[in-house]
């Protein structure tokens, strides 16, 4: 275990390199959620002000 | 030119957002497990390299990072280029969504090829080598495609300006691939990558590969993830958003 934990003495090059890539993996999962959670509340607070995309206006020709 | 029915359905923002959402969690599952089962059998099982000790472990995950970089990339290239073409907002979409995600890979193999270096190559940072300059032009690339985005405000002008931009550049990416043979270069040559066979031993092989699975997957998922996100923003008041808001389908 502590054989692993040291790396043959490169411990403070391997490790942060695991580290950061597992920080920027965990980063982008929780951003992605956030940006849904967000555009749902989003779409659910539109519907109550604004109408669905309405169909074209049909213009009467005189 | 007559399309195949299956690229209208891919051109569909219900059925892409309900197909991303199928998808997800079982994307999510398997690139978790395949990053946990690579990254232990790399760093614990697999045996030290001869000439570099344990600091070679970064490989496990550097290449992988930037190869899903470059995926990335060509992913936003092609996909905007098809938005630009036909016109289709999903392709656009799909486009937008993998920009951040390629550039925190991008850095994140910036960063671990920064720390491989140091023990092995006795620096940091080398200017002169072009891998790493083709890669920091890479998350350049990937930034100034946000940040051309962020400076319209009409969402589809953004798509067509953007998309220029984004098809342009991917001719870095197999400038990146080649650097390494094109100039003789501190970096070293690929070790996998080879069409003929590649010399790295079959036990270290393996869990290299897993990583890579893993990495591929775990893209999947967060591209899709940041899809789903995006195509909601797009079609807020549409009716078949509504509908499933309000039908709990969403």
């Amino acid at each position: 275990m502590i054989e692993v934990l040291n790396m043959g003495g490169h411990a403070a090059y391997v490790w942060p390199a695991y580290g950061i890539t597992l920080v920027l993996i965990v980063f982008n999962v929780w951003a992605a959620r956030r940006k849904l959670a967000n555009a749902l509340s989003e779409a659910r607070r539109s519907s109550g002000t604004e109408q669905p995309r309405s169909q074209p206006k049909v213009r009467q020709l005189s | 030119m007559k399309l195949p029915r299956w690229f209208h359905l891919f051109g569909s923002p219900p059925f892409v957002y309900r197909l991303a959402s199928a998808l997800s969690p079982w994307l999510g599952a398997i690139a978790c497990t395949l990053i946990v089962v690579g990254a232990y059998w790399g760093l614990v099982i697999a045996p030290q390299d001869a000439v570099q000790g344990e600091v070679y472990r970064i490989i496990y995950i550097h290449p992988q990072t930037a190869y899903v970089g470059m995926l990335a990339y060509v992913v936003m290239a092609v996909t905007a280029g098809i938005g630009y073409i036909w016109r289709i907002k999903v392709a656009h979409a799909v486009a937008v969504s993998a920009a951040p995600i390629g550039a925190s890979f991008t850095f994140c193999a910036l960063v671990s090829g920064s720390l491989w270096g140091r023990p092995t190559w006795g620096t940091y940072w080398e200017w002169g080598d072009p891998r790493i300059m083709f890669e920091t032009l890479l998350l350049f690339l990937f930034l100034s495609y946000l940040a051309l985005r962020a400076a319209f405000e009409d969402r589809d002008k953004a798509d067509r300006v953007s998309a220029i931009l984004a098809v342009v550049g991917v001719v870095n990416v197999p400038i990146i691939h080649y650097s390494v043979l094109w100039w003789n270069t501190l970096h070293q040559a690929p070790t996998v990558s080879k069409f003929d066979s590649p010399s790295m031993a079959t036990e270290m092989l393996i869990p290299f590969l897993i990583m890579v699975a893993g990495f591929t997957f775990c893209f999947c998922w967060l591209l899709l993830n940041r899809l789903r996100a995006e195509i909601v923003e797009r079609e807020r008041d549409t009716r078949w958003l509504q509908d499933a808001l309000h039908g709990g389908r969403a």
